[in-house]
């Protein structure tokens, strides 16, 4: 028994100290001097200020700007700290809805953000797609399709009064595609969208 | 399903495999001691762990006490996680800038058993739970030891084929040592670093406070994320640093790191198939268990990405446009990022399940009723589809024992496999190890089913709630970890239950397995005659497949019957709960 217990014990306590602290830290020195903008988060200074992190959903729901696709993250109830409120685009605690494809509440749900979309979105010139109206996985999905993109691009160009044409230009100049052309999906990342709208078209504080 | 979705299964599999094979040969050397490259660096660290920890090289051990020792090794590791998690008030501040505090006794065993049994089921997020330090000393250690104690289990078994008359199978803690530094360790670090590269933070920053464009406050959490999703995925233990896993977008960041991840949770398990065949000295037949396991991995992969392509019928009614094309990911995409759409999601829950490794880049549980069900089927099997590093390969060896019996009965031989006859001392411990795992999945099940506490925990009503518990318990049992995360598993019973489920699904399989190999080890090797049932050929392929299935089918497709399946009627028919 002891002769198992003690090289058991002192290589769980060896193994702790090179995978637990000395494995981490070189990495994270490494890390920083070779990638040092991703290693901390990929995050987006505007006037000195934090505006968040480029692969990091946020909320939008001015129409102005584009809107991200839904969130189910969730935060600590402030009354009672054993229950969960809604809190959507909560990077301190990601999540999804995890909600059944056959729940009463999830298709009733969708119905609603459906109709709700399609109400902000009067002029859209294509039909609806599907990202833009289901939670995402992390609820921190920082991309919509650009079909979304294009679904919510008349909406945007009237709240700016600017052409649908020009601000069509600039997404698809952000228009991410696959990977080497192959891998993932075709996708737009809001918040740069976003920012480069507000850099091209100043909005009136 | 497209055409550029069909391109990317196949360039995964290409990917896979052109890594496999010489990792496999490189493995191999590992475990016969022999020189490589890297023993200049490692040699002199190798050495020296042996002797501060007491580690007598060249002193192999019976089989028996080969098992001691890697149980040894797991409860002190437990022990020591535990402790970790419930002192992590005291941890200091740059380890912990969040301020997490103790972890609850139960949550904190839950985890502790998890992480040791290379199961890494999460009942907490990451972000709002666990401090850096805890992430470090406790997860991502786990993630190489518990990995590592796989590895070596299999390895003991690999011995027991090809020794002949031999009373040892090795000594546990020389391959556990050998098993991270020279495999586990040097991958991680590349790995760690092509993910930080692709966006994975990497510091001890504190949750960063940013002012959104539309002036809300927004915390994004972050930390030492990447060297902990690297042997996350290439230990198949699956533990996400955050909440989400690796649908989390500092977890997952591109396509490109979706496509690393998957690759890596495949690798070390398709690579020992060819370390396997290289130490028994029979190239043929890896390669008949690798295309075994592929044609398997296959058609999970093609089921799910079908469903899940299809979308949610009741959904497209309401005029939302599911198709796929360049522009648009279409089929169902609750629970799931643009950026993988549906193709990548399918591989990786495929990839995820087949191997025990349980990290997801979108939500099983918001999976059509068949998409989810693929999953949930591949854990049933036996997580032998490439499997957990190292278990996976000792639990298709036990298939194939079972298998080579069957053929035997057919013809009215002994059966043999590999040279060594297979008796009825090994075919009765594999059988054991085959009805562990039904045991403890359909017991501990229905105990859920019928006990309030049980009941509490389900998210969904109807059939899908039957599916939530069900895939709980399969995940637990096969050690994968990927959840129906709807369940609340946070509470005294599913903390407890799914920790027994754990320790069983891993300790009550590895000692009939070491049972096994002791065995082997001490038979001859007889010549193969006229009357040996070859092992590498399509006959043989086609017959462990079915063996495979019939039994996890035999066994499960009534419960599937009662979740997945009826729900997949309900839905089509409109049926709402």
């Amino acid at each position: 028994m002891i002769k198992q217990l003690l090289p058991a014990t002192l290589l769980t306590l060896l193994l702790t100290v090179l995978l637990g602290l000395a494995y981490p830290l070189a990495m994270t020195g490494a890390a920083g001097a070779l990638f040092p903008h991703q290693a901390h988060g990929s995050l987006i200074e505007k006037d000195g200020k934090v505006v968040g992190s480029t692969l990091i959903a946020q909320g939008f729901a001015k129409p102005e700007y584009f809107h991200p696709r839904p969130s189910a993250t969730t935060d600590t109830d402030p009354a009672d700290p054993t229950k969960t409120v809604p809190a959507p685009y909560n990077a301190a605690n990601s999540g999804a809805s995890n909600a059944a494809p056959t729940s009463k509440s999830y298709i009733e749900g969708t119905q609603a953000l459906i109709e709700q979309v399609k109400a902000e979105n009067p002029d859209a010139r294509v039909a609806l797609p599907i990202d833009l109206v289901t939670a995402s996985a992390s609820g921190l999905d920082p991309h919509i399709s650009p079909q979304a993109a294009e679904y919510q691009l008349p909406r945007v160009a009237k709240a700016r009064a600017i052409p649908e044409a020009d601000l069509r230009a600039v997404v698809a100049r952000l228009t991410e595609g696959r990977s080497f052309g192959i891998l993932g999906e075709a996708s737009v990342n809001v918040l740069k969208l976003n920012l480069a709208l507000d850099g091209q078209w100043p909005q009136a504080k | 399903m497209n055409a550029a979705g069909i391109l990317q299964i196949v360039v995964y599999f290409a990917v896979l495999t052109a890594g496999a094979i010489p990792l496999g040969a490189y493995m191999a050397r590992v475990y016969s001691g022999e020189r490589t490259w890297l023993d200049p660096v490692l040699g002199p660290i190798e050495r020296v762990i042996y002797k501060v920890c007491f580690v007598k090289q060249d002193q192999e051990q019976h089989w028996t006490v080969y098992a001691f020792s890697a149980l040894m090794f797991s409860v002190v590791g437990l022990l020591v996680m535990y402790a970790i998690m419930r002192l992590q008030a005291l941890t200091p501040v740059q380890f912990n800038p969040a301020g997490q505090a103790a972890v609850a006794p139960d949550l904190a065993f839950n985890t502790a058993v998890s992480f040791t049994t290379n199961t890494n089921w999460q009942n907490y997020g990451g972000e709002s739970t666990m401090a850096y330090l805890t992430q470090m000393l406790g997860m991502t250690v786990k993630n190489f030891t518990s990995a590592a104690t796989g590895m070596a289990i299999l390895v003991a078994l690999v011995r027991g084929f090809a020794r002949r008359q031999s009373k040892t199978v090795g000594n546990f803690y020389v391959d556990a040592v050998r098993s991270i530094l020279y495999i586990l360790l040097p991958l991680a670090v590349v790995v760690t670093l092509a993910l930080v590269w692709q966006g994975m933070p990497q510091s001890f920053d504190a949750y960063t406070e940013a002012t959104t464009l539309e002036g809300a406050k927004q915390v994004i959490a972050q930390g030492p994320v990447a060297s902990q999703v690297a042997i996350k995925h290439l230990g198949t233990n699956g533990g996400g640093f955050f909440n989400a896993n690796s649908a989390h977008p500092f977890e997952n960041p591109t396509a490109l790191s979706n496509l690393i991840e998957m690759a890596g949770e495949l690798l070390i398990s398709a690579g020992l198939v060819f370390a396997f065949a290289r130490m028994i000295g029979d190239k043929r037949q890896g390669r008949a268990l690798y295309v075994a396991m592929s044609v398997m991995l296959v058609i999970g992969i093609g089921v799910c990405y079908w469903a899940e392509a299809a979308g949610n019928p009741l959904v497209q009614a309401m005029g939302v446009d599911v198709a796929s094309s360049d522009l648009a990911p279409g089929g169902n995409m609750e629970g799931k990022e643009v950026r993988f759409g549906i193709a990548n999601s399918a591989i990786f829950a495929a990839a995820t399940t087949g191997t025990s490794t349980g990290a997801v880049n979108a939500m099983h549980d918001s999976f059509t009723p068949i998409g989810g069900m693929v999953p949930m089927v591949n854990i049933m099997l036996g997580e032998v589809i490439f499997g957990g590093v190292g278990c996976g390969l000792h639990g298709m060896i036990v298939f194939v024992i079972v298998t080579v019996f069957i053929a035997g009965l057919m013809v009215g031989r002994t059966p043999e496999y590999l040279g060594k006859k297979m008796e009825s001392r090994e075919v009765k411990l594999a059988v054991l190890c085959i009805l562990i795992f039904p045991l403890s999945i359909l017991g501990f099940g229905a105990v859920a089913m019928v006990l309030p506490a049980g009941l509490a925990g389900m998210s969904a009503a109807g059939p899908h709630g039957l599916s939530e518990v069900l895939y709980a318990y399969t995940s637990a049992t096969g050690n994968n970890g990927s959840a129906f995360g709807g369940l609340s598993g946070n509470t005294l019973f599913y903390n407890t239950t799914l920790a027994a489920a754990m320790l069983i699904g891993r300790f009550l399989i590895i000692v009939p397995t070491l049972a096994i190999a002791g065995s082997l080890a001490a038979k001859k090797i007889v010549p193969p005659s006229a009357g040996t049932f070859p092992t590498h050929g399509s006959l043989f392929i086609g017959l462990l497949i079915a063996v495979i299935v019939v039994i996890g089918g035999l066994t499960f497709f009534p419960v599937l019957a009662l979740g997945p399946i009826v729900e997949h009627f309900a839905l089509a028919a409109g049926t709402l709960f």
